[in-house]
């Protein structure tokens, strides 16, 4: 399964372009297969959406405007589990996931209506089947003793859950490195070309062959896309998260804008989904996310912010992803999203299937990027 | 229960004493020292553990790099004792691993 | 956009700092330096407003060269906030800053950073343990507080400062029981071609040569080329005792008190957050911002003065503070091209040999690789409790650079921010990789500069604006 150089050039069955959570998944997924797989990366300072990701794999209210992303969203969170514990026996590496619910917290009666209003036609939209919950503070309360009175309630939905993404990208690494596959850091892709049955990629520091190209760069899908006859409508979104120092354990259930990580840390963003900060890394802005997160948990107050992260979210104009197999160039495939930790499962499985076989029961046709052109 | 050896003080011009409470004993410093000078006078070395790895830990550069000196100063968990001048009747504690949260005093000061 | 509140904002009170603002304000500058420290002087002159120890001969008449510096910074008048750490720099030159847990924000036309030096990290086996602390550390206590560490104390290392320490130990009648020397035996053959350019500033010479005679005379055993040091503790609390190698044979002794230097490097910290160019220094085997003849970074508007902009030691710190801030009075109008050339001659000729014994100095003193590029076992961060093989380990499993550690092993994570282990990190990987550390980089230092409660910064939010979502 190890790559190998051919007429000059090295060779693959397979080059994903992109290594952070999307195409590090997609590859692990395509060497189930028995393909022989490279990542084509960049160097120590690329922009790395996915060492800025939150963590969360979320279920509650995602897709609510468009039932084949909740669909998918939740199919997803149903394989982590599977997912999670093979990177544990294959590579020692627990990627600390947890699936025992989540809650989003609400500060305002409004906010908390609106948020019920939207779950209840996402479970009517789902024919019933929707598991979530409304609950006043003090339900809160008996997930929270510590929240703050400011809060008015929360949802909570028995699906959503977190782990660890800086460990899961390392598991998903040391996988794939150990099972023969190759991650060239030899910079930027600068030309995807097609070659009769094959692609021909040009970097930096050298060429590949290969038979599929998997686009999982992030934002810069938006200029590979057209060398293989499709779009990728990407554009960043820049996003927080302030973290703090290591606590003691007290916060046992992820939440929309504060989770305890594994370690103790503390990560605060200013969400709405799992990743959707608010834009900006000014001073402003931070003090935004800890305001409200010393709202929602008053003990905060004291705990020391380490580090904020400003990490370039890769949104789309509806903000849901794009899945999409080239017709003009066969064999390139375009994979564009924002939740690379909740998706991740789905990547490495069935989306990893399809473009492995070219042949899926996801409803991928509801992800083409043809949806903007309308 | 400070049980190390405490570093001596050399003859000085210092006037002004304050006594802190270092682990719950009194201890006599001057009063420009800084609570991690004062952690030493009074031998409480290791003044810390990790929160990683639970291993023991003292003042190590003195001038706010390292963060090896975090202590608990009057109830306020992770206090950088370099960087933080003793008052008469400070009350200085060991850190011992992570901030807890829920721990006396951690309200105390706003 | 509203005025800014200052002409100039000097951070760090050291001898660049103090010279810059007494310069400032010769200038008619508008000037305000901002300190992390309570009292003036830096660590070089640290507490010199004071200075505790009755008996002024233990820390050398060099030391109380800064009551002269500190007046005329007093008397200059600017605006000096001690106690004032600086968290956050936006692009438009506006600080966060903390006073006493209370934030507020700065607006300034220039800034100039001169926060000074820090040890360079001396990972080594038992470096964590309660007893082992800096050659640095231990003098800012002599310093400060009239201290000094329980014996037995052993120092050990390589550097000018470690020689100081001794010295200083010594004359406050302090036991030292070895001096052991780390230099690699062929410092001084390699140092020696060097050796014209130190003769230019002959009486640092002199000094460094009448330190080792005191050392001498003390009786303080000074062991040179030692290798393998390694610090124990029998009761798993704090130090016991040492082993280490010389002269061929290992060596062990009881030991309560070890200090350890292995020379100083920039502080970076700052200048890494504001995303200036820096460069590798291989003589010095540290970063530095890359600077103009007047210490302007890349970033036009901000300046860096003393040794937070290379090693060139406290007295060409001061003259390159002045230096900036003329380059910095000349950009904002206040003397023109001519003038401010005329004023820098002399500051520029006063600087020239404290640079020229540099390439000397640094090669006589460069660290064994040992200190540079530890073993497996021993720790690299110290707050997150990573080795040097677990950095090795995940640079074969295909880590790039010190960025993709972080988030592979959580270096540089903890509360120290990378400060103590960033420069070893990058000299890890680029040996494991076989490559040059300017290629492999450095950290990316996040916001805050400093760590700060959630409720500081929640503070800063205005109330009025309602809470998104």
């Amino acid at each position: 399964m190890t790559p190998r150089p051919r007429n000059g050039s090295r060779s693959a069955d397979a080059c994903v372009i992109g290594g952070g959570l999307v195409g590090m998944a997609i590859a692990l997924g395509l060497q189930r297969h028995g393909l022989s797989v490279a990542v084509l990366d960049e160097g120590d300072i690329a922009l790395r959406a996915s060492r800025g990701n939150f963590g969360l794999v979320w279920v509650q209210g995602k897709g609510d405007t468009q039932p084949a992303y909740a669909s998918i969203t939740r199919r997803s969170a149903r394989l982590w589990p599977d997912l999670a514990g093979r990177l544990q026996e294959q590579t020692g590496i627990d990627v600390q996931l947890q699936q025992r619910g989540g809650l989003y917290l609400c500060l305002t009666e409004d906010e908390l209506e609106a948020r019920r209003r939207m779950l209840a036609r996402m479970r009517d939209a789902a024919g019933g089947d929707y598991p979530h919950e409304t609950l006043d503070l003090p339900q809160v309360r008996d997930y929270f003793p510590d929240i703050g009175d400011w809060v008015s309630g929360a949802t909570w939905c028995p699906e959503d859950g977190h782990l660890n993404p800086l460990l899961l990208l390392r598991a998903l690494t040391e996988r794939f490195r150990a099972q023969g596959g190759v991650i060239d850091n030899g910079g930027r892709v600068q030309a995807i070309d097609r070659h009769g049955e094959s692609f021909r990629i040009t970097t930096p520091t050298g060429a590949w062959s290969c038979a599929k190209v998997v686009l999982a760069a992030g934002l810069g899908n938006r200029e590979l896309a057209p060398q293989v006859g499709l779009s990728a409508p990407v554009f960043p979104n820049r996003g927080q998260v302030l973290i703090a120092e290591r606590v003691r354990p007290f916060l046992h259930y992820p939440t929309g804008h504060v989770r305890q990580t594994g370690e103790g840390t503390v990560q605060i963003g200013d969400s709405k989904e799992d990743v959707g900060f608010d834009s900006g890394t000014t001073t402003d802005v931070m003090a935004h996310i800890a305001r409200r997160a010393v709202r929602l948990f008053p003990l905060l107050r004291d705990v020391r912010m380490v580090r904020a992260w400003g990490a370039l979210r890769v949104m789309t104009p509806d903000g849901y992803p794009v899945y999409e197999a080239s017709r003009d160039c066969p064999g390139a495939y375009l994979v564009t999203c924002h939740s690379g930790v909740t998706l991740g499962a789905l990547h490495e499985g069935p989306l990893a299937d399809w473009i492995a076989r070219d042949d899926t029961d996801l409803p991928l046709e509801e992800f083409h990027a043809q949806r903007f052109a309308l | 229960m400070p049980n190390a050896s405490p570093f001596e003080r050399l003859p000085n011009r210092s006037r002004a004493q304050v006594t802190v409470f270092v682990e719950d004993e009194p201890v006599e410093v001057c009063a420009h020292d800084s609570a991690a000078a004062a952690v030493l006078a009074a031998g409480l070395l290791p003044s810390r553990t990790t929160p990683a790895d639970a291993s023991p830990r003292a003042p190590y550069c003195l001038m706010g790099v390292c963060f090896e000196c975090l202590i608990e100063i009057d109830g306020a968990p992770n206090q950088q004792g370099c960087m933080i001048p003793v008052r008469d009747g400070m009350r200085i504690r060991r850190q011992c691993g992570a901030r807890d949260m829920h721990g006396e005093g951690a309200h105390d000061h706003a | 956009m509203t005025t800014p509140d200052y002409d100039l904002i000097i951070i760090g009170a050291g001898p660049a700092g103090m010279a810059a603002a007494e310069e400032a304000h010769r200038q008619g500058l508008r000037c305000a330096l901002l300190d992390e420290q309570e009292e003036a002087g830096g660590q070089i002159y640290r507490a010199i407003g004071r200075a505790p120890l009755a008996d002024e001969r233990i820390l050398g008449q060099d030391y109380y060269h800064g009551r002269d510096l500190l007046e005329a910074f007093e008397r200059s008048g600017v605006d000096y906030r001690p106690g004032t750490t600086v968290w956050g720099i936006e692009d438009d030159l506006s600080l966060d800053v903390s006073r006493e847990g209370v934030s507020q924000r700065l607006r300034t036309r220039r800034l100039l950073v001169a926060t000074g030096a820090q040890e360079r990290p001396v990972p080594f086996p038992g470096w964590t343990l309660p007893g082992v602390m800096t050659g640095g550390a231990a003098q800012i206590l002599l310093k400060s507080s009239a201290m000094a560490p329980p014996g037995p104390i052993v120092l050990a290392g390589s550097g000018p400062l470690l020689l100081l320490v001794a010295a200083q130990l010594a004359r406050a009648g302090v036991r030292v029981e070895a001096l052991l020397d780390t230099s690699p035996r062929g410092n001084w053959r390699r140092a020696a071609r060097h050796l014209p350019g130190a003769l230019k500033n002959p009486s640092l010479l002199a000094k460094g040569l009448g330190l080792l005679r005191e050392i001498r005379r003390a009786g303080i055993p000074h062991l040179k080329g030692v290798d393998g040091l390694e610090a124990f503790s029998r009761d798993g609390e704090r130090l016991t005792h040492l082993r280490y190698r010389q002269a061929g044979e290992s060596r062990e002794r009881e030991c309560r008190t070890l200090l350890v230097h292995q020379g100083v490097v920039p502080n970076v910290q700052l200048t890494r957050a504001l995303e200036l160019a820096h460069d590798w220094d291989e003589a010095q085997q540290c970063w530095r911002p890359r600077l103009d003849a007047w210490g302007e970074t890349s970033r036009p508007g901000v300046f860096v003065a003393g040794d937070s902009g290379g090693i060139a030691g406290a007295q060409a710190a001061e003259e390159s503070g002045r230096l900036a801030v003329l380059g910095i009075a000349g950009q904002l109008g206040r003397v023109n091209t001519e003038a401010r050339d005329r004023l820098a001659a002399p500051v520029r000729a006063r600087l020239a040999p404290h640079l020229a014994i540099r390439p000397f100095l640094d090669v006589l003193y460069r660290p064994a690789r040992r200190f540079l590029v530890p073993e497996d076992d021993t720790v690299v961060c110290r707050c997150e409790e990573v080795t040097a093989g677990e950095l090795r380990r995940i640079a074969d499993a295909g880590c790039r650079g010190p960025n993709q550690a972080k988030a592979f092993c959580r270096a540089g994570m903890g509360p120290c921010q990378g400060r103590l282990c960033g420069l070893t990190v990058s000299q890890v990987i680029a040996d494991q990789c076989n490559e040059p550390v300017a290629a492999v980089g450095y950290y990316h230092i996040r916001p805050p500069i400093k760590p700060l409660s959630l409720g500081e910064l929640a503070s800063l939010s205005d109330p009025d604006t309602p809470t998104r979502n």
